[in-house]
């Protein structure tokens, strides 16, 4: 079954209708609506603990909804319906599912024992089969696109913070993905290098890509984002154009957040 | 603007020719540690006794140690320590790298079962195991698998018993280190890998196993060692390894210390040659842990030989 959309259109990337998670009796997310379309920058901002991580982790099957329906580019995430009856995914077409979507986490996670290169190449040798000569030329690219085509060698350990964010989005890149989630990329930077991350993240956004960041960046959600979430206690409180919402929240715990942050 | 102006910055910025002339090198006389030189004098002084006590003593028979180092037997034997080693560890990784995997199961009856296994084995002695696994034809009598039959004491040897007993106990322990490592692995790495749309076995073999190397080698390295110790229990149930070879021969020609010393100079050569082994394994998984990579013996040799050299550079240059 796929996303309902109006007749015609296509799907949108992101769905989300009436998401609920919860952890054991905690109820995370309760009843998250949300639409991503393709080619948006969608970002989401909240108070901590609010569910933001865990709605980002849900869309590409890190954890698993415990109710509502989550479609990626029109298919379930994670499921399969047939009938009105649910089916588990296999690990495999799990995995399959994740190809698509790429993921940058708040601390980075690049594999310690790779190079910047090796990194990049992983994926595209270990899951999509492709030869390792060609996985190099096209990691040397990547991190020429995220301006680090001389630190091809370096291990993570090696590499600032802001390298280390830029060597991650190429990682994620290099599946050629058609969605990316970003969760607070820039959060554990220093402030000096937050602003080579973003301006990655916003070339990305130029050339067309989808992107659903988590992100307390509220000029870089104002400048690159088409559309801005504010979730608090589980629930989309407020959704709209950026500017709009920030220039003239119209709820009073975005008001309250907002001037708290900015 | 310059004299009323002219802070530490503006120096900086129009420097001229003379100021961009690095400053002289620093060469001072490095501080010199007495009581540490004292230190090791006294060491060396008491070793120098030690050694000359035992050459000296004339009721040890050195042609007999020297004869004998190379001796057929003694050879054969060590031989035989080595490869009761190599197998019982190679049974002993594999069997604790399953025995881990089993533990961190989400399957209660397969971490039941690891843990029941690591219980026992751990808990007893292996010379008691040894002697059980010996000795098992006392209770079955007949080996009888089905597809294989036969009297337990032509299956039984000593070679078999030794391998069971040691390398089942080992497993015990590799079970836990093994577990420790992959534990020690940050779990963003897995999600990181499962993010890339890697299975969760590639996520293992390629990013987690790799990882939790480096917390598994060393005391893996210290486990082998100890096997090529502990491998001399096996002499009581008749396999012939170093010890054994050793006594057979004292009992024949009476040399009881000599041949203790042979068997002493070969477990030390046996221990040597592995532990550097483990020290370069060490440093290949240490890759990307660190800014650099530690240096081999031989590169520290180099620098401080370097150092060496420009101390004495520098005296020179005083007297001068
Ligand atoms: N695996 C888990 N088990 C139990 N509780 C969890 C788990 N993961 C998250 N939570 C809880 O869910 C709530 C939301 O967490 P989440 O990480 O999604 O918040 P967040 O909006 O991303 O916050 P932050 O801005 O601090 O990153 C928190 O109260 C957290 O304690
Ligand atoms: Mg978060």
């Amino acid at each position: 079954m796929s996303a309902p959309s109006a007749a015609g259109q296509p799907p949108p990337m992101v769905k989300a209708e009436r998401v609920h998670k919860s952890f054991g009796a905690v109820e995370v997310l309760r009843g998250i609506d949300l639409e991503v379309r393709a080619g948006e920058v969608c970002c989401v901002v909240g108070p901590s603990g609010s569910g933001k991580s865990t709605f980002l982790r849900c869309v590409n099957h890190l954890e698993k909804i415990s109710a509502g329906r989550l479609w990626v580019d029109g298919s379930l995430v994670g499921y399969r319906q047939r009938g009105d009856r649910l089916y588990e995914m296999r690990e495999r077409e799990v995995a399959a599912q994740r190809r698509d979507i790429g993921m940058v986490f708040q601390r980075f996670n690049l594999f310690p024992h790779m190079t910047a290169a090796e990194n990049v190449m992983e994926a595209p040798v270990q899951v999509k089969g492709l030869g390792r000569a060609a996985a190099r030329e096209r990691a040397a690219l990547l991190l020429e696109r995220v301006g680090l085509a001389d630190r091809m060698g370096a291990y993570p350990a090696q590499l600032s913070g802001g390298q280390q964010q830029r060597v991650a989005i190429a990682r994620a890149l290099a599946m050629e993905p058609k969605l990316m989630l970003f969760d607070e990329p820039t959060s554990a930077l220093d402030p000096e290098l937050v602003g080579e991350v973003l301006d990655v993240m916003r070339g990305l956004a130029e050339e067309g890509m989808t992107m659903l960041v988590v992100t307390h960046e509220m000029g870089f959600a104002r400048e690159v984002g088409d559309s801005l979430v504010f979730m608090d206690d589980g629930l989309v409180v407020e959704t709209g154009p950026p500017r709009d919402v920030l220039a003239a929240p119209r709820h009073e715990r975005t008001r309250a957040f907002l001037s708290a942050v900015l | 603007m310059e004299a009323a102006g002219a802070g530490p910055g503006d120096g900086l910025k129009k420097g001229t020719a003379a100021d961009r002339v690095p400053p002289e090198a620093i060469r001072a006389v490095p501080v010199r540690h007495w009581g540490r030189l004292v230190g090791a004098l006294v060491v060396l002084a008491l070793l120098v006794l030690l050694v000359r006590a035992f050459a000296g003593a004339d009721t040890i028979q050195w042609d007999v140690v020297g004869e004998y180092l190379t001796h057929d037997t003694v050879v054969e034997g060590a031989l035989r320590t080595l490869w009761i080693t190599v197998v019982s560890m190679a049974l002993g990784v594999v069997l604790g790298v399953l025995l881990a995997v089993m533990r961190l199961s989400d399957n209660q009856v397969l971490s039941g079962v690891a843990w029941g296994y690591i219980w026992f084995f751990r808990g007893t002695p292996v010379l008691v195991q040894l002697f059980l696994w010996y000795n098992l034809a006392l209770i079955f009598p007949i080996l009888d698998l089905g597809f294989y039959r036969d009297e337990m004491n032509d299956v039984m040897t000593p070679f078999l018993a030794a391998l069971l007993g040691l390398g089942l106990n080992e497993a015990a322990y590799m079970a836990e280190i093994a577990r420790a490592g992959v534990l020690s692995v940050d779990h963003g790495q897995t999600e990181a890998a499962h993010a890339l749309g890697m299975s969760r076995t590639r996520t293992t073999r390629r990013i987690v196993l790799p990882q939790a190397m480096r917390v598994i080698i060393p005391p893996t390295g210290n486990e082998f060692i100890n096997m090529l110790k502990t491998s001399s229990l096996v002499s009581v149930i008749q396999y012939e390894e170093l010890f054994r070879a050793g006594n057979i021969i004292s009992s024949r020609n009476l040399a009881v210390m000599e041949m203790l010393l042979v068997v002493t100079v070969w477990y030390l050569a046996l221990t040597t040659v592995f532990s550097v082994g483990q020290y370069y394994l060490e440093r290949y998984y240490a890759r990307g842990s660190q800014r650099a990579l530690p240096r081999t013996p031989w590169q520290r040799v180099r620098t401080n030989l370097g150092t060496f050299r420009t101390r004495s550079v520098v005296r020179k240059e005083e007297t001068r």
